[in-house]
């Protein structure tokens, strides 16, 4: 037995904001039901992404990127001279043609000249031809396919080595913890140009009696001593971060409700820590990738890199070097083509950072 | 069930200290806990209250092995839990609801893989559609809607993360929940809900629980019996009521004068007994009874000797010099 309750209110002021109540209605079951809206799920990684693509530099990095990349894999399939096809050199039964030494960009050779007056088609040299005559773009497209899949396959190597080392020492801490960061430490007091240089003159010596035959020979020591370097000295810096990372994330209580439930810590590991920073290892993996092509560069400048006739672009840049009083283009070309991959990874691997790792942003 | 007294958790003289150093070569000895020791029959409710810091957490912790205790021991079910095999065993039985619930789910993981985990570590399902009915039918017995299942932790509020943190302790099937302080970050009607909840669960599952917490209201709610905890000691442990409406410890009675009373005109009448200084570091204990340096009653032998628990009515242990 309810009293009935008087809602009314009380008579309107006329000079009153108070709301008449007659003139609302309550909704209904159906309408308030109508209401509620589902927010669609938002992951982690969407939100990145649209982070991402609002940043417009890393946006037209990504899309550069993806230009170099497509143009290294397909230009080799359709282009028709090879990097090491040495054009003035006469197959059997013709006669050698010097004039394909050293052609200027879109110059042709007599052999050539007389094809196109008999109404062949020749493809024009674009960069022109090397005092071997090689065709110069095609070795720098090449080149720059070596450099990008060094400077790849060398941060997957870091990658691996640098967060089993570092998710390893952080999770278990104390006394483990202190000695595998010392040994990281003493690695990181090495000056690392010096030890790539000298570790990459050891390994091509002592490296080529062993991959005598296996396919690694076709890679050359040069490429195999490089990548020995990267998983020997650059580990260091991606080790320490994934342990920062791990100790910080180690005291959250989701960890110890994972133990609780009676998790080993391989699983804790895999299924909880590495997931809570994966954004600073892709980071730190995309900004690695140029340091990776740079140190290779600079070891193919040396001499030190990877084996002739292989072209990388920082032995193309030493190659041509001679030429920077007479045609600066030849240096210039493979030199600006590590300028725009490196700088544009980096802004790249910037923009991911300030979009998966907004607690970094400065 | 066969057996009214028979004890499924017992604690006996757990020590729980931990070295902290102070220095490149010395480290002192926190005493979290400091011999503890009680028991929780099957199907009870054991509340352990004290002020922050006494060390009511790391009981709950060293019970799961958490952290290794530096002496005393656990049974379960009469069962001494020691080494890897049988802590192991005893997690499938024993689980823990922690306080926290935005920091305990994992924010990369969905509801179905949080509550799944445990189902994935134990090896408790043959087939993938087995897990996933065993994970809707826990969201179900936690009252959240089987479609949030794909979401991620961050979506929800609070109290529906502390239900997905309670679904995860019963994806086991486990006999006994550990309760590290549930409630004390939810809202005032949250709180309600859930102790609701842990209360029918009880009831249609048969837990057991160890309730930890801070607010006495809540855990003389809750509780058949309840365990004072004071710088790592039970000083006082009894029938819920009993503790209630009698403290005989004075550390009991002053916490309990503390308790905040609905009734303005009784509040009035009512005397708040409001202790003097401030709890001792447990890096630096007192000697004897830990409460002496604050204690109205404090006398030579307190000083000198700890206090044993000494049952004073049927049930009801207190540890005093002076009763």
């Amino acid at each position: 037995m309810s009293k009935k309750v008087d809602t009314s209110l009380p008579a309107k002021n006329p000079l009153s904001f108070q709301l008449d109540l007659s003139k609302w209605e309550k909704a209904s079951t159906t309408e308030k039901e109508q209401q509620i809206v589902e927010r669609e799920s938002v992951t982690f990684f969407r939100d990145g992404m649209r982070r991402l693509w609002k940043n417009k530099v890393a946006i037209t990095c990504a899309f550069l990127l993806i230009v170099i990349i497509l143009a290294v894999i397909i230009i080799p399939m359709v282009y028709p001279y090879s990097y090491d096809q040495q054009l003035s050199v006469a197959k059997r039964g013709q006669i050698p043609d010097a004039t394909y030494n050293e052609l200027g960009p879109m110059e042709y050779s007599k052999t050539e000249l007389k094809k196109i007056e008999n109404g062949e088609k020749v493809f024009p040299h674009i960069l022109g031809t090397d005092s071997l005559g090689r065709d110069y773009f095609i070795r720098v497209v090449y080149g720059t396919r070596i450099s990008l899949s060094v400077g790849l396959f060398a941060s997957i190597i870091v990658l691996i080595i640098g967060t089993l080392y570092g998710s390893i020492s952080g999770y278990f801490g104390g006394k483990v913890d202190l000695i595998m960061m010392r040994f990281v430490d003493i690695i990181y007091s090495l000056p690392d140009m010096l030890m790539v240089v000298l570790f990459s003159v050891v390994f091509n010596r002592t490296l080529e009696p062993l991959i005598e035959g296996t396919f690694l020979s076709k890679l050359g020591t040069g490429m195999i001593s490089i990548f020995i370097v990267f998983a020997l000295l650059y580990w260091v810096s991606m080790a320490r971060l994934i342990r920062g990372q791990i100790l910080t994330i180690k005291q959250q209580e989701f960890i110890l409700t994972a133990k609780a439930l009676g998790a080993k810590p391989a699983r804790i590991i895999r299924k909880h820590l590495l997931p809570n920073c994966i954004s600073v290892i892709v980071i730190s993996t995309a900004l690695q990738i140029p340091n990776a092509i740079f140190t290779e560069s600079f070891l193919s400048f040396l001499g030190l890199g990877v084996s002739i006739p292989m072209p990388s672009l920082g032995s193309l840049a030493n190659d041509n070097l001679s030429y920077i009083y007479s045609d600066v283009y030849r240096l210039m070309v493979p030199a600006l083509t590590i300028c725009v991959i490196v700088l544009s990874l980096n802004l790249f691997g910037d923009g991911l950072r300030d979009a998966f790792d907004p607690k970094q942003k400065k | 069930m066969s057996d009214e007294n028979k004890y499924l958790l017992e604690v006996r003289d757990l020590k729980q200290h931990f070295n902290i150093s102070s220095g490149l070569f010395s480290s002192k000895k926190l005493k979290a806990v400091d011999g503890v020791s009680f028991a929780i029959k099957e199907g009870e409710t054991l509340g352990l209250v004290g002020e922050s810091g006494c060390g009511k957490t790391t009981v709950g912790r060293s019970i799961l092995h958490l952290y290794e205790p530096t002496s005393g021991e656990v049974y379960y079910d009469g069962q001494l839990i020691k080494g890897k095999k049988a802590v192991n065993e005893m997690r499938k039985k024993v689980q823990m609801v922690f306080q926290d619930p935005y920091s305990s789910l994992d924010p990369r993981m969905t509801v179905a893989d949080i509550i799944g985990e445990p189902l994935d570590i134990h090896k408790l399902y043959k087939t993938k559609a087995e897990r996933d009915e065993r994970i809707k039918e826990l969201l179900k017995t936690v009252g959240l809607n089987t479609e949030h299942a794909s979401r991620y932790a961050h979506e929800f509020s609070g109290g529906q993360r502390q239900r997905i943190g309670i679904a995860r302790a019963l994806a086991v099937n486990p006999k006994c929940i550990i309760c590290d302080e549930p409630v004390s970050a939810l809202d005032v009607s949250i709180q309600a809900q859930i102790i609701n909840m842990f209360e029918e669960l009880q009831d249609s599952l048969g837990l057991t629980y160890l309730f930890i917490a801070h607010d006495l209201l809540v855990v003389k709610h809750i509780s058949d019996r309840i365990a004072v905890m004071y710088l790592g000691h039970i000083v006082e442990m009894g029938p819920a009521n009993e503790i209630y409406n009698h403290p005989t410890h004075p550390y009991s009675i002053s916490l309990l004068s503390a308790v905040p009373i609905p009734d303005p005109d009784y509040a009035k009448s009512h005397k708040r007994i409001v202790l003097e200084g401030d709890v001792p570091s447990p890096l630096n204990m007192p000697s004897g009874c830990p409460f002496r340096t604050r204690c109205p009653r404090a006398t030579e032998q307190c000083a000198q000797e700890l206090p044993p628990l000494k049952e004073i009515a049927p049930d009801h242990f207190c540890a005093c010099w002076n009763l």
